[in-house]
């Protein structure tokens, strides 16, 4: 378990990071689709979409980010990960294109909006499960021989796969909850105060679960999180978990409109380093490393050049569009 | 329905319907963003409200467009892996790169400042919003510029070697980047961006002049529209026929197979107009040719010897007759938009541009031909590469994923029907705002949020935006 920085190690943060990123701001978008069904009425759901509408082509674009670099650092794992996942990124492609073309055609259209509404609720929970099965079937492993993925097209659809997918579900749906609670005024951040205590509890609990499926799968899993001396290292992260989940039901109850968002990202951020925990130093758990997985050190290193200069650019702008749309939104006038 | 097709074809059928359906999207979103970015430097310099009018007019229709090339282009993304992923793991460290440069360069700047250029016009004032409107003009031609090094890449590869795990491999970025085709490729494809744009606003106007001539936003947009395909238009035939120089020099098989020349020449080869290629018998039936015009044009010089598909081992031929008719198709489309541009030049000089219903019947009747060019343009420089990836070096058929066949079927059919339910709504959308002529207090792509527009236009331009929408 090397630790020294170079530049596959490097690639491999950058790749997180920007993994990351997109479940962070994705995350709450695709939330906010999958509790469209809990809103009925039409000017909650116009004020939801026009707390996102501004902002969502940019959060996707990180998933595009995380796409496009897996093949460009790692091409082998892009190869091998993506025929292995066939099914859900199929899936989630396909789920996308629902949501996000909802965004501009529920306005364009009277008679059809509750078509496009539906489009929008159901393609953000189907991007949403494959992505949380996607990462249960990364767990778990996949049957690689050669360069090549050597499984079958259903492989990746186990209990624990289905596990995640649904940890995913809840923890998007409370992402959006909270910041539905932060955007927005009344009614609607009444319902989404309601929800979001719900979706704290059931967030804990799917968190446990995949915290105690996880270590069944293998035993390197196991090892990596409970024996002499690693244990000192790991149990931070449970701990940190209790404690942001106290905070973050404490904001709930008083009401702390803002808080709750971000320390819901913040338990996805604890959530997020258990998982790199488990899967350091592999790229394909078990069977490709991120040193066997890197492009060569020019392509990586081209790239590097890129990133290093370009993506505090785009963080500057994205912060700078969020800016513009700050505040909160409601049906009377837009953003105010 | 796909019983006896193995997975490489479905994966290539697969490829080729999402990137169909794909490019149509950016190539008007590329030319769209570029007129929307004159209409507001118009606007914001000559404080005319025709200019304004018109572009947030554009504006709703762009957000629809822009919206369904980033769904369908982050599906491009991933397929690559999904079903080219030996492909993927031989390309990637030379083409993921550019890929990667075309997410940082290009697709955050269109997306990052997209929300502020449709929704962000009465929050940071109007020079601020200029900027985002060029930003994401800008990120559009970046965009075109990283995608179109790829695909040149594929098609001229320079600047590799190969590693031994039988990757390709960086050796020169510089001329990897700027292999031989793609200053070419390019040009005309950002020229066809912008004709297939100015083509749609040459319609539309066309189609509200046809009812009213008196109307000052069609009026405007025409002219323009007619503009642009006259002086655009010519200079797309010229680095057409640069492009085709060049890809004789790199791919002669592709131009035999764009040609029909099965046969070589060695005394001046025939253009053939028309005609049935028959990929079996390796001749052209019924041909309809004109003597030693092909050389003429490719070599300029009429008994110049040129090579056929007799010249090259037959497991590495192109399918003609694609090749063959998509090339036609193009370069029909691409004389017509040369006579729309000069019909209207004409009646421009005899000042019955905003009369001449035959004109105007001739524009709208070319408003869908520039994606039609686009579409055969494509599918003739693709198919023209066949039978490999990577022209010359990697065979199509050891591109692909091990896949079963049922498991590419199985997508191929999700696609199919979401593309379509999906796509034929936007489009039809599209066509209702364009049925709309623009009007007095034209709203942006939120004009029916009656809030918004409650404090700067008149409440009846409001109401009627809400009914349009």
């Amino acid at each position: 378990m090397s630790a020294a920085l170079d530049i596959p190690t490097l690639w491999a943060f950058i790749i997180a990071f920007a993994v990351f990123v997109y479940v962070v701001m994705d995350g709450f978008d695709l939330g906010l689709g999958m509790l469209f069904p809990l809103f009925p009425n039409k000017a909650d759901r116009d004020v939801i979409m026009n707390s996102v509408a501004p902002v969502w082509d940019g959060n996707e674009t990180w998933l595009v980010l995380g796409g496009g670099g897996l093949m460009a650092a790692f091409p082998l794992a892009y190869a091998v990960l993506m025929p292995a996942l066939y099914t859900p990124m199929i899936a989630m492609l396909l789920g996308l294109v629902f949501r996000g073309v909802a965004f501009e055609f529920r306005w364009r259209t009277q008679r059809e909006r509750n078509r496009w509404d539906v489009a929008f609720a159901g393609g953000s929970l189907l991007a949403t499960l494959a992505q949380g099965v996607a990462l249960g079937a990364i767990l778990q492993g996949v049957h690689v021989e050669g360069r090549h993925y050597a499984g079958g097209w259903w492989d990746w659809l186990t209990p624990f796969s289905i596990l995640t997918g649904l940890a995913l579900v809840t923890g998007y749906c409370l992402l959006g909850a909270t910041w539905l609670v932060m955007k927005t005024t009344g009614s609607l951040r009444e319902a989404a105060y309601r929800q979001s205590w719900w979706l704290v509890i059931a967030m804990l609990i799917a968190l446990g679960a995949v915290s105690v499926a996880t270590p069944l799968l293998d035993i390197e899993y196991a090892n990596r999180w409970f024996a002499w001396p690693n244990i000192l290292a790991t149990a931070p992260v449970p701990v940190a978990v209790a404690g942001v989940t106290f905070l973050l039901l404490r904001s709930l109850a008083r009401r702390q409109d803002y808080r709750p968002f971000f320390l819901s990202l913040a338990l996805f951020a604890l959530a997020y380093a258990g998982l790199g925990i488990s899967m350091w130093p592999y790229i394909v758990p078990r069977s490709i490393t991120i040193w066997q997985a890197a492009a060569p050190a020019n392509s990586q290193a081209f790239m590097l050049v890129g990133v290093a200069v370009l993506v505090p650019i785009i963080l500057a702008y994205t912060a700078w569009a969020y800016w513009v749309f700050r505040g909160k939104v409601d049906a009377e006038s837009g953003y105010h | 329905m796909f019983e006896g097709l193995d997975a490489v074809v479905l994966a290539r059928a697969q490829f080729a319907f999402t990137m169909s359906f794909h490019i149509v999207f950016p190539a008007f979103s590329i030319g769209l963003a570029s007129y929307l970015a004159v209409l507001e430097a118009l606007w914001l310099a000559t404080g005319r409200e025709v200019f304004i009018n018109l572009f947030n007019y554009w504006l709703k229709i762009f957000a629809i467009a822009f919206g369904m090339g980033v769904v369908s282009g982050i599906v491009m993304s991933y397929q690559f892996g999904t079903n080219w992923a030996a492909f993927s793991d031989k390309t990637g460290p030379v083409l993921g790169p550019l890929m990667a440069y075309e997410v940082l360069t290009a697709f955050f700047l269109e997306a990052g400042f997209l929300g502020v250029m449709l929704f962000g016009l009465e929050r940071v004032g109007h020079k601020l919003h200029f900027l985002a409107t060029l930003m994401v003009a800008i990120g559009t031609l970046i965009s075109a510029f990283w995608i179109l090094s790829a695909n040149s890449w594929m098609q001229t590869p320079a600047g590799y070697a190969v590693n031994g795990e039988g990757q390709f491999v960086a050796v020169d970025w510089f001329a990897l980047i700027f292999n031989p085709s793609f200053p070419y490729r390019l040009l005309h494809m950002v020229l066809a961006a912008y004709l297939t744009t100015a083509l749609v606003v040459g319609a539309v106007g066309a189609f509200h002049l046809l009812r009213d001539s008196h109307r000052p936003g069609p009026r405007v947009m025409f002219s323009m529209a007619m503009w642009m395909a006259t002086l655009v238009a010519p200079i797309q035939i010229f680095a057409g026929d640069q492009h085709g120089l060049n890809t004789l020099e790199y791919q002669p098989a592709k131009v035999m197979a764009m040609e029909g020349h099965y046969q070589s020449h060695p005394d001046g080869a025939p253009l053939i107009l028309f005609g049935l290629p028959d990929q079996d018998a390796a001749s052209v039936r019924y041909a309809l040719q004109i003597p030693k015009l092909s050389s003429l044009i490719l070599k300029h010089s009429l008994d110049a010897p040129l090579a056929g598909l007799d010249s090259i081992a037959r497991q590495d031929w192109p399918p003609v007759p694609i090749t063959f008719w998509s090339f036609r198709v193009m370069v029909g489309i691409g004389f017509l938009m040369l006579g729309l541009g000069l019909f209207s030049l004409w009646s421009r000089f005899r000042g019955t541009l905003f009369r001449s219903r035959p004109l105007h019947l001739f524009a709208l009747m070319m408003g869908p031909a520039g994606f039609i060019a686009v579409l055969a343009g494509w599918i003739t420089t693709e198919t023209g590469r066949q039978p490999f990836t990577v022209f010359g070096l990697l065979r199509t058929v050891e591109s692909a994923s091990p896949l079963a066949a049922p498991a590419v079927a199985s997508s191929l059919i999700a696609f199919v029907i979401v593309y379509f339910a999906v796509f034929t709504a936007g489009v039809v959308y599209i066509l209702r705002l364009m049925a709309q002529p623009p009007h007095h207090g034209e709203q942006g792509p939120r004009g029916d949020t009656p809030s918004r527009t409650a404090g700067i236009t008149p409440a009846p331009a409001a109401i009627a935006s809400r009914r349009f929408g």
